[in-house]
């Protein structure tokens, strides 16, 4: 089979083998949930109850504020506790409403007593979809978590013509993509379609790497009569789910820095966002869970779970059996790209994708030394920057010359590190140079 | 305290590492790499005993003992941490004895180390800092301090009849004659402990490419430049050597896998390392058509370890989609 990719990038070891055998679980009810009104990128929700008020399972209790923003909705019934500051896994308290549940009993199943009324997807129009995902709060189930009605609305000047399904999945560890492929293709299927309608697009690619042969044959077998849709098999190699690299792997085209994946004519979408668009148009269900995996050599039982959205962290590892005495690191996310935790209270996310429980052996942090000039993470960075240039202009405070070097370009993705023989944490550097200059740049604009 | 705290159990392990993304990291360490490549060597040296007796050892340990107590004595009067098994003054006196010819002095051996930290590395601020490959700085400064011992060389163990104690790359600057490939390749000939078994050469770096950590566009372009440049002059004038001669003669292979390609001083993008090696297959050629002595390579290795900088600054990548708003 032969595969495409893109330049640069690292093969770091998949562990995947530790869940994706694994199908999901429904995690039962929590007893409480948290629910942070800013679990998406743009402006946070505003809360619509107050503390005493009772919830049901499904309803809205913050409301869109503008375009760019997503409701938040309940995932339990029961009675708003407080809403305040709490702590999330970003590493930031954000306004957060805390919502106890009603009944005690351990596995009440997931229930969704605020259904929205079903739609026909045949019949359904492009502003209905939108109107509904929107309704519905969904947003990206990838990392920036953007709402997915904005995704679904371009600039009319914009020519979308291709729609590209991430199934790349290339962070380690994390296998929910790979259980949807398995366990949901035709949803999967009915959810790309439903985002090809919303935005008139006639191509429709489902972009997988092929550490996963069984994902792309069971899905290239099921739209083998479907009309403008194609499975492409990808190179596995991290980060070959980054937007960027997945469009110039599936089109050939490169997004130029600072530019949008439609300014090519592409649209991404997760494979967990087009499972929940279809849900909330065909079931008529909001979204109040996320999928996620549960896994590391520190978790003494990984799984894929279905968790209601505002279960802390806590409750998940707990669930899982709890955690080994040689683990050291808890991260939200991939491996990658995720975030450390150190309060095991913040609750778990619409796109949150992952909790890893990590022991010494995993993370293997071995002594800095001095740039050897080796140009590893020169060869690596699938951006074409130059990292130890970056990295060493951040620690100069040369942050003029960093933004020369394109500082504001690199996406975080954690490849220069991984691949630093001398262990200099590169992107930490970079990540500090760049929002220097991005705040250099707003200065500037705003004189 | 909110009542969310209240409800959960406080028996919670506490973590502390918090260090941001990523959280994976590659296994390899600067020492781990510095290690293997002395590992890598380790076919040249059996090969440098077996051709010139078990003595050779004695250089190697010179050399290497030297290295490192160079490195730590600088260290501790910078008051420096002392990198003692950091691997990377074993490996540069490794590399620096490896040059030498067989049997050569052991107190100039010594010399040569010392300079090769002090001057080749330390110098420069230490580990990372340096611009010329510092077993090249050692080796260059015997070269010049002991011009008759370090070209006198040894007839090898297993010689054929017709070999003789010059290397073959003398053999041809001075009497005309040529040395078959065979046996320069094995290792049965004049030469330096390292560079006398290409065989062995070719092992070690071959294994070194395939774990990345010597990236395969320094010596193939180095070959190819050899092929283009040595092909070049044997083509105007059969009398000059052939480019499969230049390859397999002298230290060419070693310097093209161990020497050119020592991270510090070589270039960090993948063109950078094109223009490097192809550059040095230019100026090894000239010097060993053109030049006084016999042997070049670690020259054109220092000569363009001096141009380094300005390669990596010409030869900067683009930056991805950048190249394509441009043609719009
Ligand atoms: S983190 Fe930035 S600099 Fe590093 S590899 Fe990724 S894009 Fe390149
Ligand atoms: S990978 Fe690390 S040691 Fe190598 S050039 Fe980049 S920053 Fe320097």
């Amino acid at each position: 089979m032969s595969s495409k990719t893109f330049h640069g990038g690292v093969h770091p070891k998949e562990y995947k083998e530790l869940t994706e055998h694994l199908a999901f679980e429904i995690f039962p009810q929590p007893q409480q949930i948290v629910l942070p009104l800013s679990q998406h990128l743009g402006k946070e929700a505003k809360t619509l109850v107050k503390k005493g008020d009772d919830v049901k399972a499904g309803q809205m209790v913050a409301q869109a504020e503008g375009f760019v923003s997503a409701p938040v909705h309940s995932s339990v019934a029961g009675k708003v506790m407080s809403v305040g500051k709490e702590q999330t896994s970003s590493g930031f308290p954000k306004d957060s409403i805390i919502i106890k549940r009603n009944g005690t009993i351990e596995s009440e199943s997931l229930t969704n007593e605020f259904r929205l009324s079903t739609l026909n997807p045949e019949q359904i129009s492009p502003d209905e979809i939108r109107e509904r995902v929107a309704l519905a709060g969904i947003v990206g189930q990838g990392g920036a978590a953007f709402p997915t009605s904005v995704k679904l609305s371009p600039p009319k000047d914009k020519v979308i013509d291709v729609v590209i399904l991430n199934g790349c999945e290339c962070e380690p560890y994390l296998t929910r993509d790979y259980r949807f492929m398995m366990e949901r293709p035709d949803d999967l299927i009915s959810g790309l379609k439903l985002i090809m309608k919303a935005l008139g697009v006639k191509r429709g690619v489902i972009g997988i790497e092929n550490n996963k042969p069984e994902a792309i044959e069971l899905l290239t077998n099921k739209i083998k009569y479907e009309h403008g849709l194609e499975v492409v098999s990808l190179k596995t190699k991290y980060p070959q789910g980054a937007e960027k690299m997945l469009i110039k792997a599936v089109t050939g085209k490169e997004v130029p820095p600072g530019k949008l994946p439609m300014d090519v004519g592409a649209v991404i979408q997760n494979i967990g966002t087009a499972i929940a668009i279809h849900d909330a148009i065909v079931k008529g269900e909001v979204l109040i869970t996320a999928a996620l995996t549960v896994s590391g050599k520190g978790i003494k039982n990984p799984k894929n779970l279905i968790v209601p959205v505002g279960t802390t962290i806590q409750t998940v590892i707990d669930y899982c059996g709890g955690v080994t005495d040689d683990s050291v690191k808890i991260v939200v996310g991939g491996p990658m790209m995720g975030t450390a935790q150190f309060d095991l209270h913040a609750p778990v996310m619409k796109a949150t994708s992952g909790i890893l429980v990590l022991t010494k052996d995993e993370v293997a942090e071995n002594p800095e030394t001095p740039c050897l000039r080796c140009g590893q993470c020169v060869g690596a960075c699938p951006l074409n920057l130059m990292p130890t240039k970056l990295a060493r202009y951040s620690q100069l405070n040369r942050f003029d010359d960093a933004e020369g070097a394109g500082i504001t370009v690199c996406m975080e993705c954690g490849t220069c590190s991984y691949t630093c023989p001398a262990n200099i944490p590169l992107v930490q550097w970079i990540r500090l140079g760049k929002q220097k200059v991005l705040q250099m740049q707003k200065e500037r604009t705003a004189k | 305290m909110t009542d969310t705290q209240t409800l959960i159990e406080p028996k919670q392990k506490v973590y502390f590492d918090l260090t941001t993304s990523p959280h994976l990291h590659s296994k390899w360490s600067t020492s781990k790499v510095m290690w293997f490549v002395v590992a890598a060597l380790i076919p040249s040296i059996i090969a440098a005993i077996t051709f010139f007796g078990w003595m050779q050892i004695f250089i190697i340990i010179t050399a290497v003992v030297f290295a490192v107590g160079t490195e730590a004595a600088i260290q501790s009067i910078r008051k420096k941490k002392v990198t003692w098994f950091d691997g990377s003054a074993a490996l540069t006196g490794l590399l620096l004895a490896l040059t030498l010819p067989p049997n050569f002095s052991l107190s100039a051996t010594a010399i040569g180390s010392v300079v090769a930290i002090g001057l080749g590395k330390q110098i420069f601020g230490g580990l990372g800092y340096n611009i010329f490959n510092p077993a090249l700085v050692g080796r260059a400064f015997l070269q010049a301090a002991f011009p008759v011992q370090i070209t006198t060389w040894v007839k090898p163990n297993f010689a054929v009849d017709s070999v003789t104690s010059a290397t073959p790359l003398a053999a041809f600057k001075f009497d005309k004659i040529f040395t078959d490939t065979v046996p320069m390749a094995i290792g049965n000939v004049g030469g330096s402990l390292g560079e006398t078994s290409a065989i062995a050469v070719l092992v070690g770096g071959i294994l070194l490419i395939a774990v990345g950590i010597v990236n395969w566009r320094i010596p193939l372009s180095m070959i190819i430049g050899m092929f283009l440049f040595g092909g070049l002059f044997w083509f105007i004038n059969p009398q000059n050597p052939s480019p499969v001669f230049h390859i397999f003669a002298g230290s060419f292979l070693f310097g093209a896998m161990f020497m050119a390609t020592d991270w510090v001083t070589s270039p960090i993008t993948n063109k950078g390392m094109w223009i490097f090696g192809l550059g040095i297959s230019l100026v090894l050629v000239v010097i060993r058509i053109y030049g006084g002595l016999p042997e070049g390579v670690m020259y054109s290795i220092l000569f363009m370890n001096g141009f380094v900088p300005l390669i990596n600054r010409y030869t900067k990548p683009t930056i991805f989609g950048v190249v394509k708003e441009e043609k719009k």
